[in-house]
């Protein structure tokens, strides 16, 4: 996934109507035990995408063929809880590009930025209408474009706005990394270095 | 003008990114086993070594065993991930506190009881618990992965600067009622997302009155209503609490530092984006009933009905309440428990214990609880051993563990079978938290004391 230029996306959704949803749910603790980042995507939801003896659980959507896409539809402050960029990882090693909800947790948030998944969010009736075209339909269609920062939910023809910080958006229509730019200042941090002794 | 963390935000500020966010200098890295790796592998992949070694600081806890430590950790991937870690503290020449050496523990609680974590820095790790360091007057907030490996690379961090939040307690404290108690009543009122975006500094009465170890349990749980970080402006009490700690200024550099330190504070025509204002005199002992942290009550009290939740949430609610296996409306007094856990970054310091000690001496613990009793640190252990209230739990039929993470997230092996129910001292009752299918009751030391005694959920009011 990672340094993938991204620029506009349209894909059917994955709908997952929870709120709440926080890391523990997106991958649980015990998978947190790699040293690498591969893989994770296998375990996304994983207590509930499979039982204990590790056989799927039909009724949870990802393991629903009538839905699949590129873009996760969730509930409410989706991805609160622990810093864990695991769970970035996880969503963007399954093959989302795009979650979208009405609100996200501020660390999850980032952690997808930094892994070339963009969180978008939209208004309560957006999301609201959004599910409800999906569940009737599960071909429904969303087009993303980052450039001109809009969502646009195709079976209604109705877009929204969505914010994302301009830095971001940089880096992410070209594919580019944080640690470059950090390191491209290291004259200003020594400069602060020699200034701010203290500790 | 400023608040505080405003103050030491702008002094941290190396340069800011056109229509973007802050380059923000970081005074202190601290590393753990499971976040980690892939920073180091990626450090290592770009041909680069941590610019600042001497700021960084390493230590396994989520892994680590409560038992037998001196051995080779049975779990293959928790060694893996443990060796990791000293390796490439070894390889790029940082501080490593292992497992067994005398300073290793859960890094929020070996931080600042060694005097790493000081007033006025900034501080990160990739855990969302680092808001506990803004207890001493520090920003202190969580970080992803990719973030770490930022810091290592660049000792900076790129961030956009959050909102400012206030919340003011005053009144005082019941007895019986502690710093976990206000923090889960601040959750419950705020909660789980209602401070998403901001950066909260803590005051009034109860905060000015509360211990150290009282205020970085109420930062650490900061978190839990989505702040970024959660912070208190140092005074006598943080300065008390440092002096002669390992590292922290000694000699006139002691007085150049308090010169400093005491200039921290908000000013008092701060403006903050939001004020809030609880009344410590309404908070009585709290436990959680629900998934989330913010699904609190006060121990008396009842679970809320079906109809006193929006509709919006209602599906969520009833999803929970099953998990837990309780009915909306009825009490959680008297019902039976299985599990109590002392200990975490949250509840893993001495005063912790001293509380938990407090209820628990001169009695027995109830034959059908399984108890596990973690201190935060190797130092808190000996600090058990020095005031002799390790004897005051083995007597009442308590075992203490070694010190780790332990049942907070079970990494290890202390994991709360499914459909068991746990009161944990910890921050967190996600379904799953401490185990598949575990459930999860988050309370203070003296409800996790009260029960242990009793096998039941109780109020400690009753038992002093
Ligand atoms: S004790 Fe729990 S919350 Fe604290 S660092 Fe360890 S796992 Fe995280």
């Amino acid at each position: 996934m990672k340094n993938e230029k991204f620029t506009i996306l349209t894909s059917t959704c994955v709908p997952l109507p929870l709120e709440n949803v926080d890391t523990d749910q997106i991958i649980p603790a015990r998978f947190l035990k790699a040293t690498t980042k591969d893989g994770f995507g296998d375990n996304l939801f994983r207590d509930w995408r499979y039982d204990k003896q590790g056989n799927q659980i039909g009724s949870f959507v990802l393991n629903d063929p009538t839905y699949s896409g590129q873009i996760l539809v969730a509930g409410k402050n989706f991805g609160s809880g622990s810093s864990r960029e695991h769970a970035a990882w996880a969503i963007a090693g399954y093959g989302f590009r795009v979650v979208i909800s009405s609100f996200f947790a501020d660390i999850f948030k980032n952690n997808a930025l930094n892994n070339f998944v963009l969180p978008i969010v939209v208004s309560e009736p957006f999301l609201a209408s959004l599910f409800n075209c999906i569940s009737k339909n599960p071909e429904t269609k969303v087009e993303v474009n980052l450039a001109d920062q809009t969502v646009i939910n195709t079976a209604l023809g109705v877009s929204e706005h969505f914010e994302i910080n301009p830095y971001k958006k940089h880096c992410l229509m070209n594919g580019l990394d944080d640690i470059d730019f950090l390191l491209s200042n290291k004259d200003k941090i020594e400069a602060w270095e020699t200034e701010n002794q203290q500790f | 003008m400023n608040t505080l963390f405003d103050k030491i935000w702008d002094a941290h500020l190396v340069t800011k990114v056109e229509n973007g966010p802050t380059q923000l200098y970081i005074d202190r890295l601290y590393c753990h086993e499971v976040t980690s790796p892939q920073a180091f592998s990626g450090l290592k992949a770009r041909g680069l070594k941590p610019l600042r070694p001497e700021k960084i600081f390493c230590m396994p806890d989520h892994n680590t065993p409560t038992h037998d430590q001196d051995k080779e950790i049975e779990d293959e991937i928790s060694r893996t991930q443990v060796n990791t870690l000293a390796q490439n503290a070894k390889e790029f020449g940082l501080t490593h506190f292992g497992m067994l050496h005398p300073k290793n523990g859960i890094i929020h609680v070996v931080g600042p009881e060694n005097g790493l974590t000081l007033p006025g820095m900034t501080i990160v790790c990739g855990d969302s618990h680092t808001s506990t360091h803004g207890a001493l007057g520090s920003v202190a907030f969580g970080i992803g992965t990719s973030e770490v490996e930022m810091v290592l690379a660049s000792q900076c961090i790129l961030q956009s600067k959050p909102k400012t939040m206030r919340i003011t307690v005053n009144g005082r404290l019941d007895k019986g009622v502690t710093a976990k108690d206000v923090a889960l009543y601040i959750i419950a009122k705020m909660t789980t997302g209602g401070a998403t975006g901001y950066f909260v500094e803590y005051a009034g009465d109860v905060i000015r009155s509360m211990s150290m170890e009282g205020r970085l349990t109420l930062c650490n749980l900061s978190i839990e209503m989505g702040a970024r970080g959660g912070m208190i402006a140092p005074d006598e009490i943080t300065f008390d609490y440092l002096k002669g700690r390992e590292f922290a200024p000694k000699e006139s550099e002691w007085d150049t530092a308090m010169a400093f330190w005491k200039t921290l504070k908000s000013d008092d025509d701060a403006l903050f984006d939001k004020e809030i204002l609880f009344n410590g005199n309404d908070i009585q002992p709290m436990i959680t009933y629900g998934t989330n942290p913010g699904m609190g009550m006060g121990i008396t009290e009842k679970i809320p009905t079906l109809e006193s939740i929006p509709e919006v949430g209602r599906i969520s609610y009833s999803k929970s309440l099953e998990y837990m296996g309780y009915q909306p409306g009825e009490l959680l007094i008297g019902k039976k428990i299985d599990y109590v856990f002392l200990g975490s970054c949250t509840n893993g310091r001495i005063e912790d214990f001293r509380a938990f000690a407090s209820l628990v001496k001169g009695k027995k613990k109830d034959p059908s609880v399984i108890a596990w009793i973690v201190p935060g640190s190797w130092h808190v252990n000996n600090q058990l051993k020095e005031e002799g209230i390790d004897k005051i739990l083995i007597e009442a039929g308590f075992a203490i563990r070694q010190p780790g993470c332990s049942a907070c997230l079970a990494m290890n092996d202390d994991k709360v079978p499914a459909g068991k129910y746990a009161v944990s001292t910890s921050n967190r009752n996600f379904e799953g938290r401490q185990g598949p299918g575990a459930r999860t009751l988050l309370a203070s030391p003296l409800v996790a004391a009260a029960a242990a005694l009793t096998g039941k959920i109780t109020d400690p009011r009753t038992c002093m």
